[in-house]
């Protein structure tokens, strides 16, 4: 009998599996499912950046890196950074490449929570957030918006859930799974807020490319943010890099410097090859980041269109690749509409109950997959919606 | 340009009623555009594209590089023109270089294939020489790469 579960520590037994994770389970059995439960690129990598890592091989390159990573890969995201976001930094001192953006938040994180500290974060969002800070032993503190104003972060919200004890403020724009997009006035307020309460503010940046409508600002550009942001990045989304796990931090030296002692400790450094592509990427990558990108917002709008004749109100979303429809016409829970719509019609989405309490009444449907996929889910939700208006009429 | 003709290259499998849906835009409209299309000569038709491995045993292919003197006055195109109207040549392009066109046959066999290249090609006035090179074997076809469109079994299906 196995009882090693004993030797667990107690916050991560307190910790709940991802929601995600036994929707997976079920799907992965299931044959002619259609999935809009991928949070990924549907493309695979441009092949110029795949090659950069095959050639990267070919040349022996197979060893570890400077713990920063590679001085070439610093000095592009430096560039890149700068002409696209707007805020320098010094690639000597103010870059870590990271395993991915997930590596950075938890290395950031970890480097700057004491036992009993608290971080602000907007819900719903991405999975990992609330048990990142928890396993830092520290207290996630959730703002909630509302499809009211449109998942829209506000100060006043911002403002009510504040408490003492706060030291951090975790940002994502474009917002996994909402769509949801600051504005610069937006900011503006909230980088108001975070000097007023001395907060650090971490800004996951994932999506930021994948903005359709209007142009993205980090937060990390507003006057007086720069030392006290730290912005967090990486090239899964953009890029369709998600298995080569790349990403990377930007900061201040102070903050930088911790959490490069963590990441040289548990990580050492990013994989070599993985490196090499994302120079690619960063250098000659745009036209076909700036592809992917039409064609995420043309399938955007067709999903969108196709919830609202279905009649699920779906919010355009602004940013990243996931429609977030309100299923609560039906009547039925999130969890219960995604997994009635799945063993009825072989449809998967992701209740919004997963990436939080807020998320009640929704379900994420990713547009990352092919107009058939997206057509045929529809006609088969709409099959779903008929069933059940006939059962209950 | 045209939406109709953006979508149909990015050679994703759709009908007219799933291009109107994704350009919302009534099915009528859409034929109609298709319509204008085949009549400019733009759209030519629909056909499948197939790994050619599909019918290895019973079709071969070739490239033939072919070198013409140009007729005064009409230049390569009526040579190209008749060279196109054999049903075994699937394509035919002038190209610069170190011949003047490139056709490329299917038949049945190699010895159909060698026959319609030394008794009708070698036979057009104006046809000086022809280089026949026979396909092996295919690696990328019009824009798909083959034996890679397998979907990967360890990708998730639902994921964060």
């Amino acid at each position: 009998m196995d009882d090693s579960s004993r030797f667990v520590a107690r916050h991560v037994q307190g910790l709940p599996k991802s929601g995600i994770r036994d929707f997976f389970a079920i799907v992965s059995q299931m044959r002619d499912a259609i999935s809009l439960g991928i949070g990924e690129p549907d493309f695979i990598t441009p092949y110029a950046i795949r090659d950069a890592a095959i050639q990267a091989l070919e040349k022996g390159k197979t060893s570890y890196t400077d713990n920063r990573g590679l001085k070439s890969l610093r000095d592009a995201i430096s560039g890149y950074v700068e002409q696209n976001y707007r805020v320098s930094y010094n690639p000597e001192t103010e870059i870590v490449t990271t395993i991915g953006v997930s590596e950075a938040l938890d290395m950031v994180l970890r480097a700057v929570l004491n036992p009993g500290d608290k971080v602000l974060y907007h819900e719903p969002c991405y999975v990992s957030y609330s048990p990142s800070i928890k396993l830092c032993h520290a207290e996630a503190i959730a703002v909630q918006t509302s499809a009211r104003e449109k998942f829209a972060l506000t100060a006043t919200a911002l403002r009510a859930a504040w408490q003492p004890g706060c030291k951090a403020l975790l940002l994502n724009f474009p917002t996994n799974p909402t769509g949801g997009t600051a504005s610069r006035e937006l900011l503006a307020e909230i980088a108001a807020f975070a000097q007023e309460k001395d907060l650090l503010v971490l800004s996951d940046e994932i999506y930021s490319e994948l903005t359709f409508d209007g142009a993205h600002t980090s937060i990390a550009s507003l006057p007086g943010m720069r030392e006290r942001t730290i912005f967090l990045h990486g090239f899964s989304k953009a890029f369709a890099m998600t298995g080569f796990r790349v990403g990377y931090a930007c900061g201040p030296a102070g903050v930088i410097d911790a959490l490069l002692k963590i990441h040289q400790y548990a990580i050492m450094c990013a994989p070599i090859a993985s490196q090499e592509a994302a120079v690619e990427a960063l250098l000659h990558g745009r036209d076909a980041m700036l592809h992917m990108r039409d064609k995420y917002r043309e399938r955007r709008d067709l999903i969108v269109r196709r919830f609202n004749e279905l009649g699920l109100p779906c919010h355009l979303p602004r940013g990243a690749f996931y429609a977030f429809p309100d299923i609560s016409p039906t009547g039925l829970d999130s969890l219960s509409f995604a997994q009635q719509l799945l063993q009825a019609q072989k449809v998967a989405m992701v209740p919004g109950t997963a990436f939080g309490p807020g998320g009640a009444g929704f379900c994420r449907a990713s547009f990352s997959t092919s107009y058939e996929n997206i057509i045929q889910a529809g006609d088969r939700i709409g099959r779903f919606l008929d069933a059940r208006q006939k059962t209950t009429a | 340009m045209n939406a109709v003709l953006k979508l149909l290259l990015e050679g994703e499998p759709l009908d007219a009623a799933q291009l109107a849906q994704i350009l919302a835009l009534p099915q009528a409209e859409v034929d109609a555009q298709l319509a204008a299309l085949k009549n400019e000569g733009v759209f030519l038709g629909w056909r499948a594209v197939l790994n050619p491995s599909f019918d290895e045993d019973k079709v071969v292919r070739a490239l033939i590089e072919v070198k013409v003197r140009p007729e005064g006055g009409f230049g390569y195109d009526h040579i190209a023109e008749r060279i196109s109207r054999f049903e075994q040549v699937e394509t035919c392009y002038l190209l610069s270089g170190a011949f003047d066109l490139l056709v490329m046959v299917k038949d049945q066999n190699l010895r159909k294939v060698a026959a319609f290249v030394h008794e009708r090609l070698a036979k057009i006035e104006g046809v000086q020489s022809t280089a026949t090179c026979f396909m092996l074997r295919a690696y990328k076809e019009q824009g798909y790469v083959l034996n890679n469109g397998r979907i990967d079994p360890d990708k998730p299906v639902v994921s964060p």
